[in-house]
């Protein structure tokens, strides 16, 4: 065991292959985002509304944040299936991990809301403006601005729960890295590479948010 | 013509607006003074829709505020209001704050909005600051911007509370500054405040408000200077110390 030969050059050759699985992993990670974000903040404007919307906005959250997102993939994937309706593990990951996000992200964006004074819609609308025109002008770039931070953090979360996506048939980093063991047996070479291909990636995703938070931050004090 | 007749608005159990009957012209200043906690601010707010009222009615130029069938969002652009708190928007800059209505609200052009912005940041002696956000700004600039911010929408009529009263002493000037020059202008203003010596300069009228109720209205001289009303008398003998 301690006499383990390193064999790069066969795990360089795969090396595209690899990246390919990146690919789809940060695919899956981009449109969990885009799925969630939204979701997030909409979930956050219920849980400031009526009880009506708080109730099963509350509840979502719950079940997303005591549950493991494993399983969370499982119902989607295997539990949807059961009643016939069977999703690529592409959407699912997409879909499940896009609520996860949501879930996640929603008290954070609540408490974002709450600290956006309400004076400062009452001078968007006094200007003539929609609710709606209020809240994305006015009220969301400053929710954002606060929520920035952990956002970022639940981006590169969602990256690596995506590897979950895996143990449903989906062919990103991880589930590449282990075919391409099985196929060539040279596991401890792909996982270190694929170790450091992750840990890239969530430093790549980082300075990129640290990028376009700069944008974010204008006009701070 | 703003027209408000019998209005009147609770919260809860505390009657906050009690039977208010008052008209501002075109063109017109009027002076709204009184102890604080009298409602004031209150008035304002439903005067533009941005609270209900209970009984009566408020009709800026014949159309009623409160009305079920009115466009509140376009009967706002006739109604330019300023806060004491500023509240300018703070991711936006000076130019932005003024332009951003502008071009979400009337549909112009971002270049024709930072144009018209421009225009209104010169107006209140802001030509330097537009690139400058709130947070850079003294509170007598911040509110300037507050006051073009509104007034880029060409308002019939400006709705000012207590505009100086969170202001330093010092920048009171500069923003009373832009108030007298939109009156040499002919804007018609409704005007929240505490400088009795203001009010009596730039009111055409000054209505006296306490406990909801409006005690006494009248030319600026004579409500300032020869109250009619024991409560008036009572309120600027307090006030003069
Ligand atoms: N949103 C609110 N809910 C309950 N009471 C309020 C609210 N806003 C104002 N009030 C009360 O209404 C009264 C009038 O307030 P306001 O209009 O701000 O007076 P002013 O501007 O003359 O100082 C005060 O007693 C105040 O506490
Ligand atoms: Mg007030």
């Amino acid at each position: 065991m301690l006499d383990y030969q390193f064999h790069w050059r066969a795990v360089l050759a795969d090396l595209p292959e690899l990246l390919g699985g990146a690919v789809v992993t940060l695919q899956v990670t981009a449109l969990s985002v885009i799925v969630g974000v939204p979701l997030a903040v909409l979930l956050a404007a219920c849980l400031r509304g009526g009880a009506s919307a708080r109730r099963p906005a509350r509840a979502f959250i719950e079940v997303t944040r005591n549950t493991p997102c494993l399983f969370q993939l499982y119902l989607f994937y295997y539990g949807l299936g059961a009643l016939g309706l069977n999703l690529p593990s592409f959407t699912v990951a997409v879909v499940a991990i896009g609520l996860n996000n949501a879930g996640f992200l929603a008290d954070t964006y609540r408490s974002a809301l709450q600290a956006v004074p309400a004076q400062q819609t009452a001078a968007a609308r006094s200007l003539g403006m929609s609710f709606l025109n209020a809240f994305w002008h006015v009220v969301l770039p400053q929710m954002a601005r606060i929520a920035y931070l952990p956002t970022v953090n639940q981006v590169v979360w969602a990256m690596l729960n995506s590897s979950l996506g895996t143990l449903i048939g989906l062919r990103e980093l991880t589930g590449v890295t282990q075919f391409l063991q099985s196929r060539s047996f040279r596991t401890l070479e792909f996982f270190l590479l694929t170790a450091a291909l992750y840990y890239v990636l969530a430093k790549a995703l980082m300075l990129a948010a640290a990028l376009l938070g700069r944008r974010l931050a204008r006009g701070a004090p | 013509m703003i027209s408000l007749r019998d209005v009147s608005k609770r919260y809860g159990l505390l009657r906050v607006l009690d039977g208010v009957s008052l008209d501002v012209e075109r063109g017109e200043v009027v002076c709204l003074i009184g102890p604080s906690g009298s409602g004031k601010s209150t008035l304002l707010q439903c005067v533009n829709g941005l609270e209900a009222i209970d009984g009566g009615s408020i009709a800026v130029d014949g159309e009623a505020v409160h009305g079920r069938g009115t466009n509140i969002n376009r009967l706002r652009q006739k109604l330019g209001i300023v806060f004491q708190q500023y509240n300018t928007f703070p991711h936006l800059t000076a130019l932005e704050n003024v332009a951003l209505a502008l071009r979400v609200v009337k549909r112009m052009p971002r270049r024709d909005a930072e144009a018209a912005a421009a225009r209104q940041l010169a107006y209140v002696g802001l030509d330097g600051k537009a690139d400058q956000y709130p947070s850079r700004l003294s509170g007598g600039q911040q509110q300037r911007v507050a006051i073009a911010r509104a007034l880029a929408m060409q308002p019939h009529y400006m709705l000012f509370d207590e505009v100086t009263s969170a202001l330093d002493p010092e920048l009171v000037g500069e923003v009373l500054q832009s108030l007298r020059k939109l009156r040499a202008d002919g804007m018609a203003m409704l005007i929240v405040t505490h400088e009795m010596a203001f009010a009596r300069e730039i009111g055409d009228r000054v209505a006296f408000f306490q406990e909801g109720k409006l005690v006494e209205v009248g030319p600026a001289s004579q409500v300032l200077d020869a109250p009619r009303d024991g409560r008036t008398a009572k309120f600027l003998g307090r006030a003069a110390q």
